[in-house]
């Protein structure tokens, strides 16, 4: 049978993640194809209510990513988003999702390396923890509830 | 009322008096202090330069011991002491892992929210709001306050009032009628520890503290740490042999001179133990 | 129904090397409303460019995605190239296959199928773009500066010598900053004044500049462009126009014994006073606080004199409004009150001073006339210390920043006491020596060597005094490593140099940032150092962090070429990614609750009430509504929106949903 290959979502910010990822590829650093950029343009834009649709319709793991603290294009989106993910962590933990599928970090316009990195260790995570499907059954369920 | 109180091995033996003193006045004062049961040594200088997990396991049994007595406050006299018990109980909580493994190895509850007073914090605590009522001759002397390193370093930790100068000794010493002096050694080096090995060291830097005191017009240096004690006093002799001169000013703890103001006698307050001889009997 | 075209490039080899280009054509022209697709080698080139606009009049083409290179390279030229062939350039996407895809990742099926993933989100995202237009702002051709130091002087008359007007507005009572009160400038030692006081004229005499010293900034609103800015005219108590600067009430005033601050305390001054002989304005003010009048309600001393019967004590503060399309914040720095070091004895010894007390006293102008003589006694001090660092790279004294001036400025008073006092002798105790500048390290190795400064490597530990010496303590790290003592006659503090009092009030009050330090902050510390993140406000010189003259003036200058920038032209323009607050038939009128969390989210006040009222004028509803000049987009109040009712142009809830599920629903 051939390896678990997770789908996941990488919610970044225009200015530092998406740079970064850029830097990425200039330097030709190599990473799992896995990982998919959505492009923001702050990671203060980033509702979590995206990344439960991302979960809904099927992603294993989600990589939310921006600006170092302090280096955020629009002064402070990225602490916005760093209280959210407080807070949005704690209630999906109560909601009973895996909070091990979200990777929650910074990576700015020089850390092209980084970017791989943590592109590559989410995939691995990913891979241990399996497919991610019961978050997506309970939308499916719930939609064909609505129908109904 | 009862507080806590460990005295360490100094108060045990070469500063006897400065127990008998904080005692002393403590009684008079209404306050009993209860001595931590099975308490072990502080680790002093020589534990955290030799092996860290040593020199945080011994303070914290002080601790944990202080916290099965039902102690919520602890009067910890010694400077030495006092310094590695707040260090101790810092890195501890600023380190949850540490504080576990240490918890383990010591096989005892570790809460870790004792409050720590050295002599300073206690008295300005306990005795200064109430002086009018406890004083019965105001001491007044022009004296030197010495606080030496320990009482105010590192200052991350420690939070002394401006640790480069401090001023609450000399605010205590002032409501006890004192005339603290102006001068520029209040936190300068005694040699410690060179007391043992390095005599001559101690004559000059003690020399140097002494003399600017005398310089300043001071009748008495008033401290508050064993060690500053020892070194001023007992190694007085290595003190003048480096001034070439003889210096004949008292070194008295902070809890004498209040004893002597509470109108205690020169006995009880212990100033007969001391090398250089002390008498303020003329003026009180 | 969308007609999308989608075109893919091969870059080259640089996409084509791992990417199969023409199956992802294929993917992409079976995908639903996709109209046309085809790869092409270089997409950027002009025929790559061609083909773009060829296919949007050709096939009707209401969407493009460019699946290319990075849209951070490449967005700009195939909008544009969309906007030539009639298409909104709003409508035009790119997939990033090439930095995202193709480089890192080898050549597999797997990486064919990234890529098709990524075009089909974009196709997707662009079904919901929507034509956008770039926002026009006016301009307000009149900067403000804000500070009359070499900074504010310099900007001023850069932005007015480009023909523009400017108000200049000082808080004390003459221009001329702290570089008026600066004996010698380093590293070439010619008369600070001298060079000054020109300038300082100019100023005056300038006819688009206005000139409003004692003055404050009390409010500051609008954005870019268009600010109304609120100063508060203090109350000088002399009528300007009448008074000739004779400077008989200054004479005859009798209260003569307040410290001078022109003179950082070391001389004395009146109640009515100008702060210093070149002056500008060279006019009085009465200084109320410690005014005979004023506080004892007994005096007129100076009424009495004035020959043109120009006192006013019924004067008041006056607040005046003005508009102004850009402001230029230069309002200095301040040295760190030395009441921090009492471990060095400031304050209790006389003759331990700060470095701008000791350039009072070399100044020609200054209490001494330029003699080096000590505060206490007048005597000539043989022995001085400098301390360098007092304060600066110390975390223990809340600064650990380097002041960068002192280390040159150190040096120059050190060879200022040498060439003045032939037989004294001067030490240094320096951390390092940072000289970093044109002509600096020259500077310094000549007070080493030809005037033979003595300079001592290791911190000083405490000044005091014995015998009438200043006894400094300190330690040489070189050599021996051993502890040092010199009995001083006189001891100079290079103070720190910190953030003025009262600059976080100000900083807030024109809502830009300042850092730990209260220091503002540029909007890059690398490629926008004069801007700050509000649009229209730029910086000059130590208010946004310590620096020496020439670095202060040319930044002054970058920022007076932004604002003529600014103004040369009529109408700004800004990109349209903007958020806005839907708005919908009655009675609904917008789903807007006026909740207003989204203006506490957002980092610019770029959010303020709209009230919706029916014909009769009576208030239906109260709503956020976004101001497009001050939004920047970063969308942050799109995520806190609880109604989903504000959005952003071009990241709209809409196209990133679209974005997520298009991306995962890949059957």
């Amino acid at each position: 049978m051939s390896e678990f290959e997770p789908k996941i979502v990488a919610f970044v910010c225009n200015w530092c993640t998406y740079a970064g990822a850029d830097l990425t590829g200039t330097s030709r650093i190599k990473y799992a194809q896995n990982v998919k950029i959505i492009r923001f343009p702050c990671t203060g834009r980033i509702d979590f209510m995206l990344l439960l649709k991302a979960f809904a319709e099927g992603a294993d793991g989600i990589i939310v990513s921006g600006c170092h603290p302090n280096d955020c294009h629009y002064t402070s989106g990225n602490f916005h988003a760093r209280r959210r993910w407080i807070t949005f962590r704690s209630l999906l933990d109560f909601l009973g999702i895996d909070v091990r599928r979200i990777q929650f970090s910074w990576v700015s316009a020089a850390e092209g390396a980084k970017w791989a990195e943590i592109a590559n260790t989410t995939v691995n995570n990913i891979r241990e923890l399996g497919p991610y499907t019961d978050y997506a059954k309970v939308a499916v369920h719930l939609k064909k509830e609505a129908k109904v | 009322m009862k507080i806590g109180f460990y005295p360490g091995c100094s108060l045990t033996g070469s500063s006897r008096e400065y127990k008998e003193s904080i005692l002393a006045i403590s009684e008079k004062a209404g306050i009993e202090l209860v001595e931590i049961s099975d308490w072990n040594c502080c680790g002093a200088t020589a534990a955290h330069n030799l092996n860290k997990e040593l020199s945080v396991s011994l303070p914290a049994r002080n601790l944990a011991l202080a916290e099965s007595d039902g102690i919520e406050e602890l009067v910890v006299p010694c400077a030495a002491c006092y310094n590695r018990l707040v260090m101790t109980q810092h890195e501890l909580n600023e380190d949850e892992k540490l504080k576990s493994q240490i918890a383990e190895k010591l096989q005892m509850p570790l809460k870790n929210k004792l409050k720590i007073l050295n002599v300073l914090q206690y008295l300005e605590e306990y005795f200064v709001p109430r002086l009018d009522e406890l004083i019965k001759k105001p001491f007044e002397e022009e004296v030197a306050c010495y606080y030496g390193c320990l009482l105010v370093r590192p200052n991350q930790v420690i939070k002394a009032d401006r640790w480069e100068d401090p001023m609450s000794m000399d605010v205590i010493m002032q409501k006890l009628g004192a005339k603290p002096i102006d001068w520029a050694f209040k936190t300068e080096c005694c040699g410690a520890g060179f007391s043992m090995s390095k005599t001559e060291i101690v004559g000059e830097l003690s020399g140097k503290i002494v003399r600017n005191a005398v310089n300043q017009g001071a009748k008495a240096i008033v401290v508050a740490c064993p060690m500053c004690h020892s070194n001023l006093d007992m190694r007085r002799p290595a003190i003048n042999s480096y001034l070439k001169t003889k210096i004949e000013v008292p070194v008295m703890y902070i809890t004498q001179a209040i004893a002597l103001a509470m109108g205690m006698s020169e006995k009880e307050a212990g100033l007969q133990r001391h090398f250089v001889p002390v008498s303020f009997s003329v003026n009180c | 129904m969308s007609r999308i075209g989608v075109f893919i490039c091969h870059c080259g080899e640089n996409i084509s090397a791992t990417v199969d280009v023409v199956k992802v054509a294929e993917e992409a022209g079976k995908h639903e409303g996709v109209a046309y697709s085809t790869d092409y080698k270089y997409m950027c080139s002009e025929p790559g460019q061609t083909i773009i606009k060829q296919m949007i009049k050709e096939k009707g083409l209401t969407g493009v995605v460019v699946a290319a290179c990075s849209p951070r390279m490449h967005e700009p030229t195939f909008r544009k190239a969309c906007s030539e062939a009639g298409l909104n350039p709003y409508m035009c996407e790119m997939a990033n296959l090439r930095e995202h895809c193709s480089w890192v990742h080898d050549k597999s099926d797997a990486t064919t199928k990234k890529a098709i993933d990524l075009v089909r989100m974009l196709v997707e995202k662009v079904k919901f773009n929507k034509p956008l237009y770039p926002i026009k702002v006016p301009v307000t051709k009149t900067a403000l500066v804000i500070g009359g130091g070499i900074a504010g002087i310099q900007a001023s008359l850069d932005i007015a010598n480009s023909g523009h007007k400017v108000v200049l507005i000082e808080k004390d009572p003459s221009i001329g900053g702290h570089m008026s009160q600066l004996s010698e400038t380093f590293p070439t030692l010619d008369c600070s004044q001298c060079i000054l006081t020109p300038r300082m004229v100019e100023v005056a005499q300038h006819p688009n500049i206005t000139l409003m010293t004692y003055s404050e900034l009390e409010k500051l609103d609008g954005f870019i462009g268009n600010f109304k800015a609120t100063i508060r005219k203090k109350a000088k108590s002399i009528d300007e126009k009448l008074c000739t600067g004779c400077g008989l009430c200054t004479t005859k005033c009798p209260t003569k014994k307040i410290p001078s601050e022109f003179n950082a305390g070391l001389g004395f001054r009146t109640a009515i006073y100008v702060p210093f002989p070149q002056a500008v304005p060279n006019k009085p003010v009465i200084d109320k606080e410690n005014c005979r009048y004023y506080q004892q309600g007994k005096c007129k001393v100076c009424e009495k004199v004035c020959p043109t019967g120009a006192i006013r004590f019924n004067q008041e503060d006056e607040l005046i409004e003005i508009e102004v399309g850009a402001v230029v914040v230069a309002t200095g720095f301040n040295v760190m009150e030395p009441s921090e070091f009492p471990e060095y004895g400031y304050g209790k010894y006389k003759d331990v001073i700060t470095g701008l007390q000791f350039e009072r006293l070399a100044s020609a102008s200054g209490p001494t006339l330029g003699e080096i003589r000590r505060p206490s006694d007048g005597k000539i001090p043989k022995k001085i210390v400098f301390i360098a660092c007092a304060g600066s790279r110390d975390p223990a004294k809340g600064i650990p920043y380097c002041s960068k001036i002192c280390c040159m400025y150190t040096a120059k008073h050190a060879m200022l006491y040498q060439h003045k006092v032939h037989d004294g002798k001067s030490y240094i105790f320096y951390m390092d020596i940072r000289a970093g500048g044109k002509n600096y390290e020259e500077f310094t190795r000549r007070a080493i060597v030809e005037d033979e400064v003595n300079y001592i490597r290791g911190r000083v530990s405490k000044v005091y005094e014995e015998n009438g010496k200043l006894i400094v303590k300190g330690v040489d790290t070189l050599l021996n490593a051993r502890p040092v003592e010199i009995e001083a006659d006189m001891v100079v503090l290079a103070s720190a140099a910190v953030a003025n009092p009262g600059s976080e009030e100000l900083a807030q009050r024109m809502h830009i940032s300042y850092d730990a330090y209260n220091f503002f902050s540029e909007a890059h510390p690398k490629l926008k150092p004069v801007e700050t993140n509000t649009a229209g406000i730029f910086l000059a010189g130590a208010c946004q962090a310590p620096k020496d003259i020439p670095e202060t003036v040319s930044q002054a200058s970058g920022a007076a070429a932004k604002v003529a920038i600014l103004f040369s032209q009529d109408e700004l323009s800004r990109e349209p990614v903007v958020a806005v607050v839907n708005r919908s038939a009655p009675p609904v009128y917008s789903t807007c609750v006026g909740c207003f969390m989204c203006a506490t989210a957002c980092p610019y006040q770029a959010i303020g009430e709209e009230l919706i009222t029916d014909r009769k004028g009576n208030v239906i509803k109260k709503v956020a509504k976004v101001n497009p000049g001050l939004c920047q987009g970063c969308g942050t109040c799109v995520a806190f929106c609880r109604s989903k009712s504000i959005d952003i142009q071009g990241y709209s809830n809409e196209q990133m949903y679209t974005e997520v599920m298009a991306l995962l629903n890949d059957e």
